[in-house]
């Protein structure tokens, strides 16, 4: 039998074959799949940075300060001496709560959760406190806010070292 | 005078409460509910009460909006098509009561006819109908859009698509994790696993009531009472700060409501036993825990002496056991409600070092 007439593959072509399919099929598909993981993170990302100077303590009177709530999710909260800067996110599912200063308390506006002025949750389904950021001066004496970390007071993390800045 | 009655009645408690009384009225009394002359007297009714409400002006400004069009039509498929399957189920009830067979299963009635073109065109008809009113809708009702989206500002009130508004009012007596994922879950398997749970042959192909009281009050129950009435609570009655509002009342932004939510844990160890919660967090959760046990646990024997025999019997035990869980998932919503607006609970195990609360 000659080879020009050979019809069929032997045993050990077959699984060259095989073979060969399986790999090429197996890095098309993986190649897919890591084109679509890739494309899952955006190129750029438009996100305020997650530290910033918040000024000198002065600036803020006593109570709940709004002026940074907007550029970077914060509320500066100012109370006996202690300065804190408060998350702005709901610990139920998220939502931005409202400051109601008539009130003197913040409000969510999706579920109805409802937090005293230094961020302890009292009505609706809010599970704990509102989360606390980082705060600390600089060499300037301006106050730096650092999101990064963060202050639970479920977990008793409040009187940290970080969590408020004397003033 | 009326109007002040109305708004102080559709708070949740009252309304939930007298809306479970209606629902049980109607199907205890189906002998009336399912005839022509109570669906026609009820069409008048609602027509008369509706016209007199949409008069008031909040009232119509609250349904008016693109938003709530769409419910207002859910409500008269829903009052419709419930009423109408009720009536037919009650007509065959009568019928097999007097020694005949349902009327789908009347000799006329089991002519066979083709899928082709009968049941095609149908649809076909179907399909170009609803396409004509969409986009008439689309044409007329312009879509609620809003400024590009903040992430540090939400809307007040911050309202989800009217389908997921119920999800939304049970969020407000869960933790998202119970009411976002868990309950919404147990809902689609469930619905997913009543055929296989309910082998009942009774009622297949044709309408009927009286042979399957309990599949259909229970479904009934989770559908009307806990889906869409709380739909329409977080349509039409929630306004800024998700605060309750009446149909008549203007959403007044600062509205008050006194509300103080503590958890079980703070009822046991702070009011009753005057300590401060325990350091460790399971010794503090230990009444909320055992009563979830208890809840899930404890029941089981009490419905096994009440109806278990006959059910166990024929359902045999796994589909039997899948069935009270499901019910009693179902029955933690209405609960968890009455635990907050009597003692306002807010949690009955309450863990956020873990996340965990129920």
């Amino acid at each position: 039998m000659s080879e020009e007439t050979k019809t069929s593959l032997n045993r050990r072509e077959f699984f060259s074959f095989l073979a060969v399919g399986w790999i090429t099929f197996g890095a098309a598909t993986a190649g897919m799949a890591s084109l679509i993981f890739r494309f899952l993170y955006p190129n750029v990302v438009f996100e305020p940075a997650m530290d910033f100077v918040a000024g000198f303590p002065d600036d803020y009177p006593e109570g709940v300060d709004e002026r940074w709530k907007n550029g970077f999710g914060v509320w500066i909260y100012k109370k006996d001496g202690k300065l804190v800067a408060m998350s702005n996110i709901c610990t139920h599912l998220g939502c931005i709560p409202t400051w109601l200063p008539a009130e003197s308390k913040f409000k969510c506006p999706c579920h109805g959760s409802g937090y005293y002025p230094n961020g302890i949750n009292f009505e609706g389904p809010a599970p704990r406190p509102l989360e606390r950021f980082k705060i600390y001066r600089n060499t300037e004496g301006k106050i730096i806010v650092d999101k990064t970390k963060v202050f639970r007071y479920e977990k008793g993390e409040w009187t940290a070292d970080g969590a408020f800045i004397e003033v | 005078m009326i109007k002040e009655a109305i708004n102080y009645l559709s708070d949740p408690l009252y309304s939930f409460t007298g809306l479970m009384i209606l629902f049980y009225l109607s199907l205890k009394r189906i002998d009336i509910v399912g005839t022509k002359k109570f669906g026609i007297g009820l069409l008048v009714f609602t027509l008369v009460t509706f016209g007199w409400m949409v008069a008031d002006p909040i009232f119509f400004s609250i349904i008016s909006l693109p938003d709530n069009i769409p419910i207002i039509i859910l409500n008269a498929l829903v009052f419709w098509s419930t009423w109408f399957a009720l009536y037919k189920g009650h007509q065959n009830d009568l019928r097999i009561e007097a020694g005949g067979s349902p009327l789908e299963g009347t000799p006329e009635n089991r002519e066979k006819v083709w899928a082709w073109p009968n049941l095609v065109y149908t649809e076909l008809f179907c399909g170009i109908i609803c396409t004509v009113f969409l986009i008439v809708w689309a044409i007329f009702f312009k879509a609620p859009l809003e400024e590009p989206a903040n992430p540090t500002w939400a809307p007040n009130p911050a309202k989800a698509p009217w389908y997921f508004l119920g999800l939304q009012e049970m969020l407000v007596y869960f933790d998202p994790w119970m009411a976002g994922v868990v309950l919404p879950g147990i809902i689609i398997v469930g619905l997913i696993a009543i055929p296989f749970i309910d082998i009942n042959p009774k009622g297949n192909g044709y309408f009927t009531f009286k042979e399957r009281k309990f599949a259909i009050t229970s479904f009934l129950f989770g559908w009307l009472i806990l889906w869409v009435y709380l739909i329409q609570v977080g349509t039409f009655l929630r306004g800024p700060n998700w605060t309750f509002y009446g149909p008549f009342e203007f959403w007044d932004f600062h509205k008050v409501v006194a509300e103080n939510n503590i958890n079980l844990s703070e009822i046991f160890w702070i009011k009753l036993f005057n300590t401060g919660l325990p350091k460790n967090i399971f010794v503090r959760e230990i009444f909320g825990i055992i009563a979830t046990l208890a809840y899930l646990v404890g029941f089981i024997p009490l419905i096994n002496k009440k109806w278990g025999k006959s059910y166990l019997e024929r359902m045999g035990t796994i589909r039997y056991y899948l069935m009270i869980f499901l019910v009693l998932s179902m029955m933690s919503l209405p609960i968890k409600m009455y635990l907050r607006w009597f003692i306002n609970l807010k949690y009955i195990i309450a863990m956020p070092e873990f996340e965990f609360n129920l």
